[in-house]
């Protein structure tokens, strides 16, 4: 198994690095087209902000390479949302892979704190990426921007409203939460990717 | 619904963990990383590692051990000691920390807050905040309910500043930090509860999470300080690391009496 995890300027990448390791899977990490283009499954890692990080995906080509990739690929974090069509963060044009817009969190009440950091629940899980997932599950947030409910929905969280926690279309996963922070809950979702038959 | 936090705090010199008691009197308590998996398999939310080396070649010792548990470890963890500037925080960002926690050197310089905060995100920048309640009516003896006027410390609590608690941890919020850690000196070792009433008015101050540190001695102090002190994560280490208080007991209890944990 040949897994990619794309670099670019987003933090936060060596702890998937790591997570794969963890895994017994030895991962390339590299902004080289045709390493990602030829690896079995891909994942678009990070943390950060979306007008930084689509700027040097551009920058670097890599945002066409993104999007057309076939084989299975999983975003995390601003991952998920750079595949997104749009960001609410400094107005940003993103990949467009899942057809729905980035909007930030509106705190309710002075409990829901922005960014959201911490242990929230998946719930609604749908897909083999959640294969096994019987109940709601612990994952780990970090973030200040989400995904609305929408087509792709393919977990929900409850932080300030119901939002998309997890998004498929096509050969694309993405999670908004952490799995290579996840404990034994993201490690079952990082196998179930991989695990995920083509 | 977001879960309430349970952090234990891992102080680390020449690569082993101990802990001290009012800042002294250190013991051992193990191998920092085998006991950091235990933990995170006991059911910890995240991981606190200090680094309470003074020497260069401590630091050196440090960065590798953090690139070790960054390996080992599959849950968020923050490191904190001897962070002074940009670099050390880039040094140990890229070593695998999921976040710092800075003290004294953002009451030296409150710029690096903001610093941090714009080169790597707000959520990796916790500022912790040693305090002192020194009001002439107060004494060290633990109570939860003690306010008054808060001085915060520097230099491992040894060196009183200007600043106010309650001042401070607002400009850390609005200059870009990410979490609070708020230790109270007159609770910390004592295990009589966490200084709930001063936590309280934190948390509902301030637009980002607060950790309570300092004085967990029971289950209960847990649960008054996320009942009662509206924090949203309580860090210990001596009762953790002495067994005192298992974390999965712990938590079942908080479930028990109503916080929302993660089981």
């Amino acid at each position: 198994m040949n897994v990619a995890i794309v670099k670019y300027n987003a933090g936060n990448i060596g702890s998937v690095e790591n997570a794969v390791r963890r895994l017994g899977i030895e991962p390339i990490v590299t902004d080289c087209p045709e390493l990602i283009c030829a690896a079995d499954r891909v994942i678009f890692p990070g943390q950060g902000e979306a007008k930084s990080t689509m700027a040097y995906l551009k920058a670097h080509g890599l945002d066409r390479v993104i999007v057309d990739l076939k084989q299975p690929v999983l975003g995390i974090c601003i991952g998920m949302q750079l595949l997104c069509r749009h960001s609410e963060e400094y107005d940003t044009e993103c990949l467009g892979v899942f057809d729905v817009d980035v909007k930030r969190f509106q705190p309710q009440v002075h409990e829901d704190k922005v960014p959201q950091m911490g242990w929230n629940t998946i719930e609604d899980t749908k897909t083999a990426l959640f294969s096994g997932f019987e109940k709601p599950e612990f994952v780990y947030f970090i973030h200040s921007f989400y995904v609305p409910k929408c087509d792709f929905t393919i977990a929900t969280t409850h932080y300030t409203l119901p939002y998309s926690s997890a998004l498929q279309k096509d050969n694309f996963y993405a999670t908004q939460f952490h799995p290579e922070k996840s404990g034994a809950v993201g490690e079952r979702i990082l196998r179930n990717f991989i695990d995920l038959k083509v | 619904m977001l879960a309430k936090r349970i952090i234990p705090c891992l102080d680390i010199k020449d690569g082993q963990t101990v802990k001290g008691t009012n800042f002294v009197n250190l013991r051992h308590a193990g191998d920092p990383i085998e006991l950091g998996k235990t933990y995170s398999e006991q059911g910890a939310d995240e991981l606190v590692y200090l680094d309470i080396t003074a020497s260069h070649e401590g630091r050196k010792t440090f960065t590798e051990l953090v690139k070790r548990i960054a390996k080992e470890i599959n849950i968020p963890f923050t490191v904190g000691g001897g962070i002074n500037e940009l670099k050390d925080v880039d040094r140990l960002l890229n070593a695998g920390a999921d976040k710092v926690s800075i003290n004294s050197a953002a009451l030296r310089n409150p710029g690096l807050i903001d610093e941090i905060a714009r080169n790597f995100g707000s959520q990796v920048c916790v500022v912790a905040i040693d305090a002192k309640c020194e009001d002439d009516t107060i004494h060290d003896n633990g109570d939860p309910n003690i306010d008054g006027n808060w001085v915060c410390y520097i230099n491992g609590g040894r060196v009183p500043t200007q600043y106010n608690l309650f001042d401070w941890a607002k400009e850390a919020n609005e200059r870009g930090a990410g979490e609070i850690l708020f230790t109270s000196m007159n609770h910390d070792g004592v295990k009589k509860g966490f200084a709930d009433v001063a936590l309280r008015k934190l948390s509902d101050s301030l637009t980002i999470p607060v950790i309570a540190s300092g004085g967990a001695g029971t289950k209960k102090h847990f649960r008054d300080t996320f009942l009662n002190g509206h924090s949203d994560a309580a860090l210990a280490a001596s009762v953790f690391h002495f067994g005192e208080i298992p974390i999965p007991e712990l938590k079942q209890y908080l479930a028990n009496e109503g916080v929302n944990v993660r089981l």
